[in-house]
């Protein structure tokens, strides 16, 4: 190496400011939650200092374990939704030109203005009997009567990828757009119609961007904690109303810190695996 | 007729044209260049023959059949791009093999395949590396052996070389050149080096920034006889020198009389013509000599080279570069007077 100096306390004096902020905005939150889980929890009041795995023990529920699982399914499955989607969306859009490009993105960053809130609602609105899309549908003859789509499984799902998608463009769009155009058309010279092109070469060299962006939409979803109210039915609700609950109503602290410790660890093995599972044998990192 | 025929083909983005109406037959088992400066249309040329680019208007036939409208993955053609374009996420072995992957053709004999063409190009061993860990050079060889593991009809290039460097690339051409001479497949190669269009080729196709083909012939006869002015200074150098033709074979420039071999046919007297003499052509006399074919004036540089000696006349304004080797090497010296000497035979005459 050359030109590298031991470095004195003033050589990292600029990374203080970020270390400083993640301190106190993100190490310290999560280390008073990891505590306050081994905390006792005195019934009508709040909470006392203590060390017991009570709080853990009480997640043996088959409400915590069916509502984990179904967390992490409407994760995993609105995150493969959203890739599936997203993907061939974002190739396509990197092949236009540079104009339609800008005017696909701004219409899409548009929908980032809109608050969690004003979407869980408009969707509810749109997919209700009494004002929604189906009596449009009645109007033009394509149904008998109008019917309601929401509450439901199919409305939640709906509502979380319609939030999730901007982003899984975003992510996608950099490295698709970097994608060398002869690639895809090497593939034609060789033999490969256009969609054996898309599936062998296209989707074959952007594997980690893939995985990444499934388990970014994953992680982004797993905190749904507002759509599921709106669009789902009581059993659609995810952790994270969960938790809120035993925060918020119930006063349990300990409990739903214990939740959300869990959770998260739970959350964390699956996108490991998936890291792994996705980045196959010996690929590398272009 | 067998080989390829191009009828009229032009391609023009919107406004922009960039391929003028193209006619060309190039015959079987050929190594053909498409040689110009940059901005000729000549990728896009190729690009066409490939299938990737729908020409605007004309058509492509192959062997008489119309492949006009034959998208690229259907025509067989095996295409080395630019920037190679190889796959990142495969090896060596199944960027070879992947034309053979998509036919469908059983996974070892397409090991097989992949080895003998690696082989080919002189890259065994390396069947499983990953591409990132091959050098320039490897990956140029593995995208050739990937156009060539279907034996393709036609073998297009589109200036697989110019990311080498110098030397790598002189190796290169000569290799590549007996790659198809013994494979006899009929290969047409992109370029803007017109060395490296002279080393390969069997017909060069010379493109101008109009455009348009402005001449198709051997490399030799392209050099002797340059079709116009154009080629005549793209392709090595040249004097260009501009005159009016006078009587059956002759041309006046300034008050010298030049005799040619040759005038184009239908030339009346009187016309405006440029003159090409090739440096090397030119003997370069000491002191002044008056009489026809020759021009005298003053050496106003001389550049030694070592393997060669290049002497700038000037003549009342008009520049006459001369060229020899080292042992003809004219007595003269920078700020002498001297004469050089035009042979009648190597004054090409160009309509102006």
């Amino acid at each position: 190496m050359i030109g590298e100096k031991p470095k004195d306390l003033r050589a990292h004096l600029p990374l203080a400011y970020p270390a400083l902020m993640l301190a106190i905005f993100f190490i310290v939150p999560f280390g008073l939650m990891a505590a306050v889980s081994f905390f006792h929890r005195q019934p009508g009041g709040f909470y006392i200092p203590a060390f017991e795995l009570a709080n853990y023990q009480n997640l043996y529920t088959a409400l915590f374990g069916r509502t984990l699982v179904f967390s992490l399914f409407i994760a995993g499955l609105s995150a493969a939704v959203c890739v599936c989607i997203g993907f061939p969306f974002t190739y396509f859009i990197t092949r236009m030109k540079r104009r339609s490009q800008v005017v696909w993105l701004v219409l899409l960053m548009s929908v980032l203005s809109l608050s969690e809130v004003i979407i869980g609602f408009a969707w509810s609105l749109l997919l209700s009997r009494t004002a929604g899309l189906s009596n449009l549908l009645v109007w033009i003859g394509l149904i008998e009567r109008p019917v309601a789509w929401y509450p439901g499984f199919a409305a939640l799902l709906f509502g979380i990828c319609y939030l999730a998608f901007p982003y899984t463009v975003l992510v996608l769009y950099p490295p698709l757009s970097r994608l060398d155009p002869a690639l895809p058309e090497a593939a034609q010279t060789l033999g490969a119609s256009p969609l054996r092109t898309f599936f062998t070469v296209v989707v074959g060299s952007l594997r980690n961007a893939i995985v990444a962006a499934f388990v970014m939409v994953f992680v982004f979803t797993l905190g749904a904690y507002l759509l599921p109210q709106i669009l789902g039915r009581p059993r659609h609700w995810t952790l994270s109303v969960l938790i809120t609950d035993a925060a918020i109503y119930q006063t349990n602290m300990p409990l739903a810190a214990a939740m959300a410790i869990f959770f998260m660890a739970v959350s964390l093995v699956l996108v490991a695996i998936t890291m792994t599972v996705g980045k196959g044998k010996n690929i590398k990192t272009a | 007729m067998s080989g390829l025929t191009l009828e009229n083909v032009a391609k023009s983005y919107g406004a922009v044209v960039a391929v003028r109406d193209v006619n060309l037959h190039l015959p079987d088992g050929q190594f053909v260049c498409f040689l110009g400066p940059s901005g000729c249309g000549k990728t896009t040329l190729l690009r066409l023959i490939a299938g990737l680019e729908k020409p605007s208007r004309g058509r492509i036939l192959l062997d008489d059949e119309d492949i006009t409208d034959t998208p690229a993955h259907k025509r067989n053609f095996g295409m080395v791009f630019q920037s190679l374009a190889l796959f990142p996420h495969m090896t060596v072995g199944e960027n070879v093999g992947y034309s053979l992957r998509i036919r469908k053709t059983h996974k070892a004999a397409r090991r097989q395949r992949a080895r003998e063409l690696l082989d080919l190009v002189k890259l065994s061993g390396l069947i499983d590396r990953h591409i990132s860990q091959l050098s320039g050079g490897q990956q140029q060889r593995v995208a050739m052996a990937r156009a060539l593991a279907i034996e393709p009809r036609l073998f297009l290039l589109d200036e697989p070389l110019s990311a080498l460097d110098a030397k790598l690339r002189e190796d290169m051409q000569l290799e590549l050149r007996m790659l198809q001479q013994r494979l006899t497949v009929t290969t047409i190669l992109v370029t803007h080096d017109q060395r490296e269009a002279m080393t390969m080729s069997d017909l060069v196709v010379v493109m101008g920034p109009d455009n348009r083909v402005h001449q198709m012939d051997s490399p030799l006869e392209i050099y002797r006889n340059p079709a116009d002015t154009f080629v005549a200074d793209f392709i090595g150098t040249s004097n260009l020198l501009d005159g009016i033709s006078s009587g059956s074979r002759a041309v006046t420039i300034g008050d010298t009389r030049l005799e040619v071999a040759d005038l184009p046919d239908g030339m009346t007297p009187d016309t405006k013509v440029t003159v090409s003499v090739r440096p090397e052509e030119i003997h370069v006399l000491p002191g002044v000599e008056k009489g026809d074919n020759r021009m005298h004036g003053r050496v106003s540089f001389v550049r030694d080279v070592g393997s060669s000696v290049e002497i700038y006349l000037d003549c009342n304004g008009l520049q006459i570069v001369s060229q020899s080797t080292p042992k003809g090497r004219p007595a003269v010296q920078q700020g002498d007077q001297a004469t050089a000497v035009l042979p009648p035979a190597a004054c090409v005459v160009l309509k102006s």
